[in-house]
């Protein structure tokens, strides 16, 4: 395996997906089913096909510019794409995806390369799609509270368009200073105030999406709940898997009548949670929820200044929104348990810029990680909310036992956990064991009635986990879904699944059909 | 000149050409890998905003220089790229995980200059302007009626370089709002303070900011003298290097750094005070541009720690001078090398606001670079043209009628871009408008 030395973030683990190796051309031979339109089709046919269709600084062949391309936010893998295509309107996207549909070369969406799973790794013989030139807002319609935006608009800039009329775009992850629209409704992106809004998947209303095959279609109305499948909702998520993305009508939220933000300073995890579940006891449902332990606290300090109270095992951030009269009362609940719980310092931010600055502090946390290791790796699981104080407790008996450190980062209102595994790539075996520790936090999740991934996705680091969560059955009926988009397998391979189905053909881990198949309920496409 | 080449153990995976850098002081690895790809600075670089492409990106260009430091070669395409950068800074401000891009860039811009064969013609544009900015006494002959101007023309140097063409728009513009530009009054040597000596402070008088605004020195002394500082302005100051550093030239960038230490060591100051945030982040910069210079390496780090922003000092100090009002709407302009490679924000707009009378109004994208950049909008001509006009609306958007900053060479540029969007508003330096205040003297009259 080739090493990079001291990369930035995470572990190596490109097995096999290095420069001049090929995994696209595996794929291929895997995927590429018997009477598609043109086999044996390489990135230079597709390419051929693109020039004079496109205008020819979309076509990026240059090998300095195909290297900025090799990696998302996940930097340990890196693949140079075959060839990148930087799209400026909707058609540009169907012409290419229809040119790699005819030579059955795989393609992959990428906006602004922030994902944290290697969703947008590209293809060393495939095309990468960059949405980053697609980035008109349409339209900001408060009266419909409704935005219609191309996929690579900034997440935040949709807010800010629609603050002025007195709306907001609900879902923030962390990175939504630059993450783009369609990487959201590609990973169904949550954030910090998900508990009471919900993920992306609860704010599209309608996608234009480019099928595999090249078509351009329009999946939902602009009016809720259309009759039929829920397409939008089977393509939100979908991770580049079904198609790209190329327009979203999504919802916008009326700005809360007041705000409070609370920063309340415990002795540690233990009791920021207990007061966690307390204050969802009580009946009241924040609009997030947020624990950072020391570690995490030590780096957002280091990074931003943000001041929190000095001495802190963890701080809990609490947000209340809504009414004033009920924000008022909320407040004066979750002051009166956070004290109980043991909160020894409780503050309220009192203006735009308090709030500004104890958000700062949690929403730089992962990146100033970088602050106090030389690398991370950043995990992203799930568990029952109930279900968070034992697993702390367990994670830190991992991280004592394995000498690993583990900072934490998460969304305790919904049990999101964002553990930072540090280690020092430099030092030898350091690497092996972060993975291993990074490993044993999923299983933890498992066991405890979670999941693999809240936010982050699958991508490419994940597909190998897929199987400790699902069974074969299950893994095989999902991609019976995909099969329907993507009857040739080249929209995104090698994401999610840990082994490529073959549409059209039988498993090649089954021997038999698949029960669906044999009940008479499902049908392979 | 040759370098052993840097050896990192890397399979040739980028093929046979020479390694981008050699080992001469390459871009960090260490500094490179800071870098975690989150992308954060994304958004706030003026080069993405315009292109929306990851090799114009900051995220991008740390990535160049990584494939560079694992054997890539330096081709035109990579230089592309990195000459495309403003410098602006804004990445620094925004990256969560304290990368230094700013000493980056600069070690990865002397490479370039030392080891890139340029064209004829680049070449030519670059010496025709290392010829020309550094030297006050070569600059003030462009103030003059263009027909002075043109006898400059004459040199074959300039006439080849085609420098003249692409600075006459901006010496048009700066003639027509300055048509004053007399005989520039020299800072006098030595300002006593007024009333109780707070501090004994030497002053930069600058290349541009001493040709094209006089104005603005006088304002300065004057401000810090009723502030209660005795200003040194020595007559021999030379050169801060801003430009050349920041273009990669780096040994021209020591050699006028060397001469200004030794000009204010003499000096003997408390503090080195810059009304030009290009140059005063220049000067803060002394200390890792003579790190490896055994004779000056401490007296740069001295020199650097004594540096102050114009803005900086008088805030440090605490303003005493009673301020009369300045009945105006204004909006403030951040200059990159002072909100992005100073961090100084704050500062200016709180002796803004302190002004009686004088609102002060904040521009949308402030964050992003106006274009001007040192001499990036000659050597860049198209897309600084393009940032300056998305600047001047973004100006023109909050409704002032007086754009404050702190930078010659912003107001050079915004300058141009709003007489290009057929829009005047008036333009003055946060010392002018200080000065004006503390004297109870209209705007107008300065
Ligand atoms: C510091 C940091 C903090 C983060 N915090 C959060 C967080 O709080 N919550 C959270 O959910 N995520 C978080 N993320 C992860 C990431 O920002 C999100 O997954 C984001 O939605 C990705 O958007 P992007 O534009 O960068 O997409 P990319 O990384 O470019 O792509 C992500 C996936 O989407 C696909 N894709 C992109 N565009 C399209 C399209 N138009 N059509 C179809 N498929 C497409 C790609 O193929 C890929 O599979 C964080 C990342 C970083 C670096
Ligand atoms: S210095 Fe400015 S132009 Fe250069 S990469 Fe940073 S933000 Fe972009
Ligand atoms: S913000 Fe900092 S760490 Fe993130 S990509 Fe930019 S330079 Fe790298």
């Amino acid at each position: 395996m080739a090493t990079h030395p001291g990369h930035p973030s995470v572990p190596d683990r490109s097995d096999g997906m290095m420069h001049g190796l090929d995994p696209a051309a595996e794929d291929r031979a895997q995927t590429a089913p018997a009477g598609a339109p043109s086999r044996g089709g390489t990135v230079a046919d597709v390419l051929a096909e693109l020039r004079g269709t496109l205008p020819d600084e979309a076509l990026l062949t240059d090998p300095a510019r195909l290297a900025t391309y090799e990696c998302d936010g996940l930097a340990a893998y890196r693949v140079t794409p075959g060839l990148v295509v930087l799209a400026s309107t909707p058609e540009h996207v169907a012409a290419t995806v229809r040119a790699c549909a005819r030579h059955a070369v795989p393609f992959v969406a990428r906006g602004s390369g922030t994902g944290l799973s290697g969703g947008a790794l590209p293809h060393a013989e495939g095309v990468l799609v960059v949405t980053s030139r697609l980035r008109t807002l349409h339209e900001v319609s408060a009266a419909d509270q409704r935005a219609v935006v191309d996929p690579g608009v900034i997440n935040l800039q949709v807010t800010k368009m629609a603050t002025p009329e007195g709306y907001y775009f609900a879902p923030d992850p962390s990175s939504q200073q630059i993450c783009s629209i369609g990487g959201n409704v590609a990973e169904n992106s949550g954030g910090a105030h998900c508990l009471k809004y919900g993920f992306t998947t609860n704010h599209v209303l309608s996608l234009d999406i480019v099928t595999p095959d090249g078509d351009q279609v329009t999946l939902g109305t602009r009016a809720p709940d259309a009759p039929g499948y829920d397409l939008v909702g089977a393509f939100v998520g979908s991770e580049g898997t079904l198609g790209v993305a190329t327009r979203a009508t999504v919802r916008l939220v009326r700005l809360p009548q007041e705000v409070r933000t609370v920063l309340a300073g415990f002795a540690g995890t233990d009791e920021a949670g207990a007061a966690t579940s307390a204050i969802i006891a009580a009946g009241i449902v924040p609009a997030a929820i947020e624990i950072m332990d020391a570690l995490a606290i030590e780096a957002a300090e280091a990074a931003v200044s943000c001041g929190y109270p000095a001495g802190a095992g963890a701080v809990l951030v609490v947000e209340l929104d809504g009414a004033r009269h009920e924000v008022a009362d909320e407040y004066a609940a979750v002051e009166r348990i956070c004290r109980q719980e043991g909160a020894f310092e409780f503050r309220m931010a009192t203006d735009a810029a308090e709030r500004a600055a104890i958000w700062k502090g949690r929403k730089s946390a992962f990146a100033a990680v970088g602050r106090i290791s030389p690398d991370y790796i950043v995990q992203d699981g799930v568990v029952p909310r109930t279900a968070l104080p034992e697993v702390l407790r367990q994670m830190t008996r991992i991280s004592a036992e394995q000498g690993v450190r583990v900072a934490n980062v998460f969304h305790a209102g919904d049990g999101n956990l964002h553990p930072l595994v540090l280690f020092d790539g430099s030092k030898a075996g350091e690497t092996e064991r972060a993975e291993a520790v990074s490993g044993m936090i999923l299983d933890l999740c498992i066991e405890h009635g979670g999941s693999i991934t809240g936010e982050h996705g699958v991508g490419s680091d994940k597909a190998k986990y897929m199987p400790r969560m699902f069974t074969d059955d299950d893994l095989d009926t999902m991609q019976l879904v995909r099969c329907a988009f993507d009857p040739h397998g080249i929209a995104n391979p090698g994401k999610i699944y840990p082994t490529p189905r073959l549409c059209g053909e039988r498993s090649g881990r089954r021997q038999g059909a698949h029960p669906l198949q044999e009940a008479g309920l499902g049908e392979v496409f | 000149m040759t370098h052993k080449q840097v050896r990192l153990g890397m399979p040739g995976v980028r093929g046979q050409d020479e390694p981008a850098f050699d080992s001469l002081r390459p871009p960090s690895p260490e500094l490179v890998d800071d870098c975690v790809h989150c992308g954060f600075c994304l958004t706030t670089c003026p080069t993405y905003a315009l292109w929306g492409e990851e090799m114009d990106s900051p995220r991008g260009r740390i990535h160049l220089m990584k494939t560079g430091l694992e054997g890539a070669p330096l081709s035109d395409t990579m230089v592309g790229h990195f000459d495309a950068c403003l410098g602006c800074m804004a990445c620094v401000t925004s990256c969560p995980s304290g990368v230094q891009y700013d000493r980056l860039i600069e070690a990865t811009r002397a490479q370039v200059e030392r080891r890139h064969d340029r064209t004829p013609k680049d070449r030519a544009l670059r010496s025709a302007i290392f010829a020309l900015f550094p030297y006050p006494r070569r600059l003030r002959i462009l103030r003059g009626p263009l027909r002075l101007t043109q006898r400059l023309g004459a040199d074959r140097l300039l006439r080849r370089s085609g420098l003249l063409e692409r600075l006459s728009p901006q010496l048009a513009t700066m003639q027509s709002l300055a048509p004053q530009l007399g005989k520039a009054e020299p800072t006098p040597e030595r300002t006593p303070a007024v009333g109780e000596r707070r501090a004994v402070v030497g002053m930069l008088t600058g290349c541009v900011q001493r040709e094209f605004f006089p104005g603005v020195n006088a304002a300065t002394a004057r401000v810090l003298a009723a502030e209660g500082c005795d200003v040194i302005a020595p007559r021999s100051q030379g050169c801060c290097g801003a430009l050349s550093t920041h273009t990669g030239r780096e040994e021209e960038g020591r050699a006028f750094a060397r001469a200004l230490i030794d000009t204010f060591t003499a000096a003997g100051v408390d503090h080195v005070v810059v009304n030009s945030a290009g140059c005063g982040s220049s000067m803060k910069e002394y200390v890792h541009l003579l790190a490896d210079d055994p004779d000056y390496a401490q007296r740069a780090a001295d020199f650097s720690a004594r540096v102050r922003d114009f803005a900086e000092i008088i805030a440090e100090l605490g303003p005493v001078a009673p301020r009369h009002p300045v009945e105006a709407v204004a909006a403030y302009h951040d200059a990159c090398h002072l909100a992005h490679a100073q961090g100084i924000r704050s500062q200016p707009r709180e002796l803004l606001r302190a002004v009686p009378g004088l609102e002060v109004r904040e521009i949308p994208d402030s964050e992003i670079c106006c274009g001007s950049a040192g001499v990036y909008n000659v050597l860049n001509p198209e897309p600084a043209r393009e940032l300056g006009d998305r600047k001047a609306a973004n100006i023109l958007s909050t409704g002032a009628e007086l754009l404050v900053t702190a930078n010659p060479g912003c107001l050079m540029q915004v300058a141009t871009s709003l007489e290009r969007s057929g829009r005047r508003i008036r333009l003055a330096h946060t010392a002018l408008v200080l000065d004006a205040s503390i004297r109870g003297v209209p705007l107008e009259t300065i």
